[in-house]
């Protein structure tokens, strides 16, 4: 089992549970997040003087899938969440060592 | 402007209408303000940025009807610096009018159109020590400051009694209509010596201190334009012409001011910015507070001009000298103030009021510009020495500066504890497509830093 992290720009988020439903993906958490790669934020002006906002924000997608999905998920995510500006984000997968579903106590693939 | 204390005689209805319509519009300024003031300073600190302002609308009033008046317009007490007790508790004022012969109002309708201008000015001081002072100690230095600080310089620039009023305006003879020197080179030069006795910030020029509801600026910047009509055209004290010449005035700066702040921006920023626009309508407003009641609807266009760039200029300053004025108190209302009454000296013209004087640009010579800039300055350095020694003193009893574990929390929290916005529970449906308020969070300190302005980079 996998975890696919996204960290996305927060328009995005739309595309990338439609394109996520259309696998199949039943689950998915998101949560709001802040920060930056490479572009480093953006600049602010109040009469006169300069703010750098260095943390911009963003929004985070983390979806457990089978070994077996993962490549496809990481490839949907990507390409839902592209827009080809700077500061689209990044998508990452870990690997799980074990899952269980709360309500029943099912674990492995059967809980995802 | 013009007051002569008589007995009692028939008022003038016209005149009293609109003096005591204006009275309620300059009283709106003053929440105005807080909306002005409140949106501009961090989210865990805007209850307290307005309490301050509300406080001035109580304080001072009970000041005012007990004492305040009567420092302020009472018979002077010799030289033009301060009135006497004849009108302790409003005593003898409910059947007394004042105004010239044909033009009597009640002196109630007056008083209590003085006692808003108290009152905002004491409010305005608010701006320069945003984000830090305990609101007990914001509780006696603005009594103390109003006593010993507001009524004499109003007694100076607002008392006119046949040459026995307060120095500035009856005696000296400058030109000031609207309290170009009473409330705004007061509140600047008051606001300063705060400032410093106060000191910075936490963070400041480290944290970023962004504005945290834009909107909220712009609907106070709205309502103090639509305030400051009657705050200017409300000081003639009478409706007629010279009333509606200081009302068009008034519209006249105020807008070339907001696009000559505006046109700054687009040069030296990039960008025009609503904060910009805001403070630029005010600059204008306060640089022709003075100037509205001596100057033709061009002399105020060229005084709103000069206003709304020579401020946007201003407010760097405090990058340079290192003191955290802030809300721009020293920078928009001490320099437009000065602004305005210099412009005085250069475009005055009896054409506009017969109980003006002309200009050095009208053939008037030097002389009222000179007389200017003793009233101007000679407030200036009361206001500065006087408030310094107030807030020291209210600093070292009762304690104004709030303590560092507060000033983090937010003084929201910590003074009044009452947070301005709820974040709880939104966030199920918060974050359709538009992300999310990273820097909104009551208590958070915002992210990223604060770089050196540009403008102040190019000075130094």
């Amino acid at each position: 089992m996998k975890l696919v992290t996204a960290v996305i720009k927060p328009f995005k988020l739309e595309d990338v549970k439609n394109a996520l439903e259309s696998l199949g993906v039943e689950g998915l958490t998101v949560s709001e997040a802040s920060g930056h790669g490479r572009q480093h934020g953006h600049t602010e002006v109040y009469r006169g003087a300069e703010y750098t906002v260095d943390l911009v924000p963003k929004v985070r997608v983390e979806i457990l899938v089978s070994d077996a999905q993962a490549d496809a998920v990481l490839d949907a995510v990507v390409s839902a969440a592209r827009t080809g500006q700077i500061g689209d984000g990044k998508v990452w997968v870990i690997p799980v060592d074990q899952v269980t579903r709360v309500r029943t106590g099912e674990r492995g693939e059967e809980a995802l | 402007m013009s007051l002569q204390l008589v007995g009692a005689a028939t008022v003038s209805p016209g005149d009293t209408a609109w003096v005591l319509m204006s009275a309620a519009l300059v009283l709106l300024m003053t929440p105005a303000l807080a909306l002005f003031y409140g949106g501009m300073v961090r989210a865990k600190n805007v209850l307290n940025m307005i309490m301050m302002s509300f406080l001035c609308m109580g304080l001072i009033t009970v000041i005012w009807v007990i004492y305040g008046y009567s420092l302020t317009f009472g018979t002077d007490v010799g030289g033009g610096i301060l009135g006497g007790l004849n009108y302790l508790g409003l005593e003898g004022t409910l059947d007394a009018v004042v105004g010239p012969e044909g033009s009597h109002i009640p002196m109630l309708a007056f008083s209590v159109f003085q006692l808003t201008f108290a009152i905002i000015t004491a409010a305005l001081l608010s701006g320069a020590v945003a984000d830090r002072v305990k609101f007990g100690g914001w509780v006696f230095f603005i009594g103390l400051w109003a006593t010993f600080v507001y009524f004499p310089v109003a007694h100076w620039a607002f008392f006119f009694d046949g040459g026995n009023g307060g120095w500035i305006a009856d005696r000296l003879h400058a030109l000031d209509f609207a309290g170009g020197t009473a409330v705004e080179i007061n509140s600047g030069a008051s606001a300063l010596a705060l400032a410093l006795v106060v000191g910075r910030r936490m963070g400041w020029r480290r944290e970023p201190m962004r504005p945290h509801s834009l909107p909220l600026v712009l609907l106070g910047a709205g309502l103090l334009w639509f305030g400051w009509f009657g705050f200017n055209a409300g000081s003639a004290l009478a409706s007629g012409q010279l009333t509606a010449t200081v009302f068009m005035n008034t519209q006249v700066a105020t807008a070339t001011a907001a696009l000559s702040w505006i046109l700054v921006e687009k040069i030296r920023d990039g960008k025009p910015t609503t904060l910009g626009v805001a403070s630029g309508a005010v600059a204008g407003a306060v640089a022709i507070t003075p100037a509205c009641g001596f100057v033709t609807p061009m002399g105020a266009l060229l005084v709103g001009a000069a206003g709304g760039a020579i401020c946007s200029l201003a407010v760097g300053l405090k990058y340079k000298f290192g003191y955290d004025d802030s809300l721009d108190v020293v920078g928009v209302h001490g320099v437009g103030g000065l602004v305005g009454m210099i412009s005085i000296g250069l475009l005055a013209t009896v054409s506009v009021n017969s109980a003006g004087a002309d200009g050095l640009l009208y053939g008037g010579g030097a002389g009222l510009l000179g007389r200017q800039l003793i009233a101007s300055g000679a407030t200036l350095a009361y206001a500065l020495v006087v408030t310094a020694v107030l807030a020291f003193i209210v600093e070292k009893t009762v304690g104004l500066r709030t303590s560092p574990e507060n000033e983090y929390a937010g003084l929201d929290i910590s003074e009044h504890a009452e947070s301005a916005y709820d974040f709880t529970g939104s966030s199920a449906g918060a974050f359709a497509g538009v992300g999310h308020g990273g820097f909104g969070h009551a208590g958070g300190s915002g992210t990223g830093t604060l770089a050196p302005p540009p403008s102040t980079e190019g000075n130094s």
